[in-house]
Order: structure tokens, then C-alpha cells, then sequence
């Protein structure tokens, strides 16, 4: 999916010989229809493939529009340095943090070197010595999300992507600094929540956050991965049913037209809420953060008793 | 009457009252032998599944368990419906089928006189996934043994998380290793026994985190699917990928344990806890 006014270029130009691109005219006049909706007017199908769209902002552009002083750390002293995963000390206004979060690319030999922003259990090892190195130095932690999910692959399974998942959801349950999570884009089931558990977690208007992509639920469920959009509308996977449902603590809201429309924009958004959140955090004592954290997800779930 | 005979042996042979196939080498064994080995194949050794209920039997003390929490049972959260129907009629058939409310049953128990706080999914509720009701009860029994300072015993049986309750579903493993996290405060053991399958968002939580992980022999432990890894990755998987022998070499698992000797092998881990 492109921005719009790229759309009504190809439209203008595909507007002499309206015959020959009659289909692709039909997709790209619903398209821009799809962005002209309003985030509630969109289907959850509409919004995943938002969520998606390759021009969105990455994690490198937030590095580089809201947060000063990079200081990039590699390596997770085990096995190598899963470039999915990026990582190091920078500051947002005046303050001190770890930045550690998924890397998606900005074009396809970023991607490739980076894997898309699909982890190994290296990538989550190396997230989760960057957030023992905050706490050793006693700056607050924010996390982007952004992931379609952890690897599926060969080596991920031999070096235990399960065990590093699972470590890091034990370790960050008591780490004693604060930890903020955004979801920017895609939330991608247990490969997000390896860098989501936090005292707030947070998410862009546009982001999906999911147990399973619409595609794998549509092909188990309804054993037919065309049904993709039916299994997005029952994941319910967007901001307003995470809110609602607790698992969320704030909406960024985004420029109407999706994130990639107004970076400018988006990029104030994002920091706005990541300092207005950081402030009470930081006030809490230690004890009293980690007793929080463990009561909030204490406290998820629905369930009859 | 020829045909007639032929017909009549080959109903019995495949009755299901007194035969079953092994699931794994496909032999005929008698059921009462299957039953009375604890569904462990006499033949090729395949350890069957057990239900929740037959595990507590051969695992804890006769008479000596307790179950807490069993009234709860699954709610549907997103109001969730597939194209085989709506989830809440889905559990409550299963409910009807299984005599379970989730697919976990919690309590307390002995073994070899020593109390542990015990939770043991059942595969036959829902593929034994996780759901809210599964993570809260396996978060109370995380806490039992918090406030008690007894060990953990979790034995896990499932295909990862319930999608069904979406977002949900995938928090009950953050809820559920907070549980497990806060008993390193009090260094209190957690033992992890999986058992056949523990997979996706159970093995990605706290089946996998265990002081000590314990597998029966041949178990499917993964996080990803087979089917998903080579159709990403394009190449053909080894025969013994994702068994807990595998898991074994690679460094995960601790023990590899045969059913028969499961109990024995948890008391004498047990007696060790020197506090």
C-alpha cells in the first residue's frame, strides 16, 4: 500500500487508457477509500493491512526524530547479534534510556539484513541484555513493537526461540526500572510479547497487537487462508478492542490517514505520550513499580467463576 | 457361511472395546494392557496421552489431592465466532464431553508425603490451550506455592495459545511467567514436566523456565510448527526434529523421564529441596 497522493498519481496517470487498467483503477479507488475512513470506520482488515503498509515509520526513524544520542550496543554474548533486534542507551528530551525494539527495514536490503524484524532467540537474548544493562544503570527502558513474529526457522528452534521468549516474559516481569512498550506496527504474538511486558503499554492508532496473524487464524480456523479478513474481524486485534479488553493503556492516535501520511506528526505524537507516561514512572519506588507491573498482568484475562 | 466368519473376526479385530492401535507404530494392543501401562505402548514405547485426571492418579498420593479453583471456566471475551461456530457453544460441548471446565485442573498434593502445588493441563479440552481461565488458575497455583513455600509442579499438555480469546489469550503467558518470576524471590523450585505436545505460546511461557524441565520420551516440544518452519525456510526438516530427545541435546531439557518411573523421579528430585 502506498501514501495517497502517490495513488492519485498512478490514477491520473492510468486515467488515458481507462480500459487496459480497469482492474487496477477498481483496487486503487478502494484503497484510497479504505484511507479516507476514519480509524472507526475501518474494518480490522483494513487497519492490519495499515499496520503493515511499508511506508509506515520503523524503529530507526524514531530513533533518529525523538530520541538523541544513539548509542547502538550489539550482541547477545551467547551466539551472534540478530540485526532484527536494535538496542542501546539515547535520550528523549532530557532523559536517559534503553531503546530496545524490532528492526524492520526501510527497503529490501535492509530487510534482508535484518530479517524483516523476525527475531531469533538470539535477537530476544540480546533484548534482554540490554534491559539487565538498564537496570544496572538505572534508566527507564522503552520497547518498540513491531513484528510480524518471532522466526519460524531451523536454527530458531535448535537454539530455543520458546526458551528465549519465556525468559525474557520471566525477567521483565521484575526488572527495577521502568519499561515503557509501543506497539508501532505489527504486534506479532509471542515474538512481540518477548519485549512487551512493561508498566504501560502503549499503541499506535493504526498498530495491530495479535495472538496469531489473521492469515494462520483463517487457515486453522476456517481452514482457508483467504479468509483472512473474517478471522481479523473476530481476532478483534486493534487499538479501541485492546483498550476496551485491558491489555492496553493508551492509544497514540496517528494523522487520520495512517502514520506513514505525517511523520512530522506522528513523530510529536510519540513523544509526547513516551514523556507524559515516564513521568509518574519514574517517581514510584522500585518495590512499588515491580508489585504494579506483577498486578497488572496479574489482572488480564476474562474468564467465568 | 465363510464370508460370514471372515466378517464377524475382522468386527472384533477392530473392536474398540478391547483393541486399540497404538498411535504411534500402529500395533494392535490390547486395551486392558494399554490401560493398565498407563497408555505407554508395550511394543514401540509411544507414551500416549493422558487425561488430567489419570495423571493426578499416577503422579500424587492417593487421596492426597486437593483441587482449588475448579469453578473456573472460560468466558468469551470477543464474542468470537468460526466458521464451525461460535466458541462459547464450543466449550460448553466440550465441558459436556470431558467433564472438565478449562484444560487445566489445579490443587495441592503429596508426593511421597511431600506437598506440592500441582497444575496439569488435559489436551482433550480445546487442545489443551491457554486461555484466560487456564493462565488465572496456573497463576494461582503460582502463587500457592508463593505464599506457602512449597514447590511448583506444572505438567503440560497443549498446542499453545487459545485464539479464540485473541489478544488474551497471548497475555496469559506474560501473566503466567509473572507468576513463576516472583517465586525466585523466595527460591522456591519450579519443576516443568512436558509432556506430549507442549507447544507454541505454552512452551513460549512457562512450560519452558522451569528450575528443572522434564520431558516424557518422544514428546513434540516446539514453538513453531514443522509445516510453518519448511514453508518458510524451503528445506526438509531431520525425522527427530522438536522431540524431547532433540531438546535433550540442544540444552533445553534436563531429563528425559519414562511414564513408569515419572513419580520416583520427581520424589527423589523432591527430597533434595533442602529447606
Amino acid at each position: 500500500m502506498a501514501n495517497k497522493l502517490e495513488l492519485e498519481k498512478k490514477l491520473a496517470l492510468m486515467a488515458n487508457s481507462p480500459e487496459l487498467f480497469k482492474k487496477e483503477i477498481a483496487r486503487i479507488k478502494k484503497e484510497l477509500q479504505g484511507m479516507e475512513k476514519t480509524p472507526q470506520q475501518r474494518s480490522a482488515w483494513e487497519t492490519v493491512k495499515l499496520a503493515r503498509n511499508p511506508q509506515r515509520p520503523v524503529l530507526q526513524d524514531y530513533l533518529e526524530n525523538i530520541f538523541t544520542d544513539f548509542v547502538e550496543l550489539h550482541g547477545d554474548r551467547r551466539f551472534s547479534d540478530d540485526k532484527a533486534i536494535a538496542a542501546g542507551f539515547a535520550r528523549i528530551g532530557n532523559e536517559p534510556v534503553m531503546i530496545v525494539g524490532h528492526n524492520k527495514g526501510k527497503n529490501i536490503e535492509e530487510n534482508i539484513e535484518r530479517n524483516f524484524g523476525c527475531a531469533l532467540p538470539d535477537g530476544y537474548r540480546k533484548a534482554l541484555r540490554m534491559m539487565e544493562l538498564a537496570e544496572r544503570f538505572n534508566v527507564p527502558i522503552i520497547t518498540f513493537i513491531d513484528t510480524q513474529g518471532a522466526f519460524p526457522g531451523l536454527e530458531a528452534e535448535e537454539r530455543g526461540q520458546a526458551e528465549a521468549i519465556a525468559r525474557n516474559l520471566v525477567e521483565m516481569a521484575h526488572i527495577k526500572v521502568p519499561i515503557i512498550c509501543v506497539v508501532v506496527g505489527e504486534g506479532g504474538s509471542g515474538g512481540a510479547l518477548g519485549i512487551g511486558v512493561g508498566d504501560r503499554i502503549l499503541m499506535m492508532s493504526n498498530a495491530v497487537y495479535s495472538v496469531i496473524s489473521p492469515e494462520g487464524c483463517a487457515g486453522i480456523l476456517w481452514r482457508d487462508g483467504t479468509k483472512a479478513p473474517l478471522a481479523a474481524a473476530a481476532l478483534k486485534p486493534t487499538a479501541p478492542s485492546l483498550k476496551e479488553l485491558n491489555v492496553i493503556d493508551r492509544i497514540i492516535e496517528e494523522p487520520l490517514e495512517g502514520a506513514h501520511t505525517d511523520y512530522e506528526a506522528t513523530f510529536a505524537a510519540v513523544k509526547k505520550a513516551i514523556l507524559e507516561e515516564l513521568k509518574p514512572l519514574k517517581k514510584l519506588p522500585k518495590a512499588k513499580l515491580t508489585k504494579k507491573r506483577f498486578e497488572k498482568f496479574s489482572n488480564m484475562g476474562i474468564y467465568n467463576e | 457361511m465363510a464370508w460370514f466368519s471372515t466378517q464377524k473376526a475382522k468386527d472384533n479385530r477392530f473392536n474398540e472395546d478391547i483393541w486399540i492401535s497404538c498411535p504411534k507404530c500402529k500395533k494392535h494392543i490390547f486395551k486392558e494392557s494399554w490401560l493398565n501401562g498407563n497408555k505407554v505402548c508395550p511394543t514401540c514405547g509411544h507414551h500416549g496421552k493422558l487425561t488430567a485426571w489419570e495423571r493426578i492418579g499416577i503422579t500424587l498420593d492417593e487421596g492426597s489431592f486437593i483441587e482449588l479453583n475448579s469453578n473456573i471456566r472460560p468466558a468469551d471475551p470477543l464474542d468470537f465466532s468460526d466458521s464451525k461456530g461460535r466458541y462459547k457453544d464450543k466449550t460448553i460441548a466440550t465441558t459436556e464431553k470431558t467433564g472438565l471446565n478449562e484444560s487445566v485442573i489445579t490443587g495441592i498434593g503429596k508426593i511421597d508425603g511431600k506437598t506440592v502445588s500441582i497444575a496439569v493441563m488435559d489436551f482433550r479440552f480445546l487442545g489443551g490451550s491457554l486461555s484466560s481461565g487456564t493462565g488465572e488458575k496456573i497463576l494461582r497455583a503460582a502463587n500457592y506455592s508463593y505464599e506457602k513455600s512449597v514447590p511448583l509442579l506444572i505438567f503440560s499438555a497443549s498446542g499453545g495459545a487459545r485464539m479464540h480469546e485473541g489478544i488474551l489469550s497471548l497475555m496469559q503467558m506474560a501473566k503466567t511467567c509473572a507468576g513463576v518470576s516472583r517465586l525466585n524471590e523466595k527460591d522456591i523450585p519450579f519443576i516443568s514436566i512436558l509432556t506430549d505436545p507442549t507447544t507454541g505460546g505454552v512452551s513460549a511461557s512457562f512450560a519452558m523456565v522451569g528450575d528443572l524441565n522434564i520431558a516424557e520420551p518422544g514428546a513434540l516440544i516446539a514453538f513453531a510448527g514443522r509445516r510453518v518452519i519448511e514453508e518458510t525456510i524451503k528445506q526438509k526438516l531431520p525425522e527427530d526434529f522438536q522431540t524431547a530427545e532433540y531438546l535433550v541435546e540442544h540444552g533445553f531439557i534436563d531429563k528425559i523421564v519414562p511414564r513408569k518411573e515419572m513419580k520416583n523421579t520427581l520424589s527423589q528430585i523432591l527430597s533434595f529441596y533442602n529447606r
